[in-house]
């Protein structure tokens, strides 16, 4: 059975989508010219790694909001067979095969 | 002016996307998965599938939703995960400004985290001629297409699937491991793998803040760490290698 649309929950909804063109568009919605200090043009070089470590490093280590207590969580072997493929053969496409290839048989086989 | 899919940029910024598409699309499969799992009805999972394009926002905001959250802490916790998209909002600033308004908006609305990783690692400075920038608005658009048609299908998959994938498999970890690469592929300098150490113990050691707001102070502590630390860093890296060229090191690329 498909539960009922709920007039409110479509409303926030397509907030959220307005918050996702806000967010990603904030800095160039106004074309008031903006020079941009220089320090700032700088340290713009460390965001995009800084952002990507923010949002995987978390689920990678954390289990419930707390840090994991064992070494056996598949994450972690998946995430190292991972970032050797990566170093070894430079193949993005390999990082991610080889880390499910870790992380299946460890996660769903071991229940790690 | 000639489209921009005809213009060789397109076809590697999609290419470049097409190496991390399965990861992605993993990912995009357990958003729809949990989307129809969570209770909401097919219209609003289609709605916040098709619409919102945001695949953090949408996990952090569906167990609130579910709960009966009020509407204003359910946008502002979408507002606080996609905190980071303001950053690199600053970032493209530079790189889109030349475009019209609304072309601005699209540029901006299909930047996901990826494709602005990529974009900023093929492009590390803003072009200032009119075939530099139609090199870029054409690479943005390869990345930005293949990376939307591959998130959408994989969640209308997941959608429809929804019931045959069991969620205990953690088929969505592939979505870490294809950031996982991205950030690889960027680990070029000691600066910017020390970026990448502190974002992450910081977003660990805040993980407790509410709103996701753990992200958004990551990444500020993390560039302010690597600006204080660059010119001690580089001058001692220069006496190091003791040679007066500085051709080979720039400060952060």
């Amino acid at each position: 059975m498909n539960p009922a649309t709920d007039l409110w929950t479509v409303v926030t909804i397509v907030g959220m989508a307005l918050l996702t063109i806000v967010t990603r568009c904030f800095f160039f919605l106004s074309s008031h010219p903006w020079p941009m200090p220089a320090w700032l043009q700088r340290g713009l070089h460390y965001a995009p790694i800084a952002a990507l470590a923010a949002v995987i490093v978390p689920e990678m280590v954390m289990t419930q909001g707390h840090f994991i207590s064992t070494w056996q969580d598949a994450r972690l072997f998946a995430v190292a067979a991972g970032v050797a493929w990566y170093y070894w053969q430079r193949g993005m496409l390999g990082t991610i095969i080889v880390g499910m290839a870790v992380y299946l048989p460890l996660h769903v086989g071991l229940g790690w | 002016m000639t489209a921009l899919y005809k213009h060789p940029e397109f076809r590697l910024g999609a290419r470049d996307m097409m190496v991390v598409a399965p990861g992605m699309a993993a990912w995009g499969l357990m958003t729809g998965v949990a989307m129809i799992k969570s209770g909401l009805s097919l219209v609003e999972v289609l709605m916040m599938g098709l619409l919102v394009f945001a695949g953090s926002s949408q996990l952090a905001a569906l167990p609130l939703i579910i709960a009966g959250a009020p509407m204003w802490v359910v946008l502002a916790t979408a507002l606080c995960v996609n905190l980071r998209f303001m950053v690199f909002s600053v970032h493209l600033r530079s790189y889109v400004m030349h475009q019209p308004f609304w072309r601005r908006l699209v540029s901006g609305y299909f930047t996901t985290d990826p494709t602005y990783v990529q974009f900023t690692k093929r492009f590390p400075h803003p072009a200032d001629d009119a075939a530099g920038r139609r090199a870029e608005a054409a690479y943005l658009a390869g990345n930005s297409a293949l990376g939307w048609a591959n998130w959408m299908l994989a969640s209308l998959l997941g959608m429809a699937l929804a019931n045959a994938i069991p969620v205990r498999w953690g088929l969505g970890f592939a979505g870490i491991l294809a950031l996982l690469g991205i950030l690889s592929s960027l680990a070029t300098t000691r600066l910017r793998v020390l970026a990448a150490a502190v974002a992450g113990s910081v977003a660990v050691v805040t993980f407790a803040l509410p709103l996701k707001l753990n992200i958004i102070v990551a990444i500020v502590l993390a560039v302010a760490v690597c600006l204080l630390l660059e010119k001690p860093f580089l001058e001692a890296h220069a006496r190091k290698a003791n040679t007066p060229k500085k051709n080979s090191h720039e400060p952060s690329d």
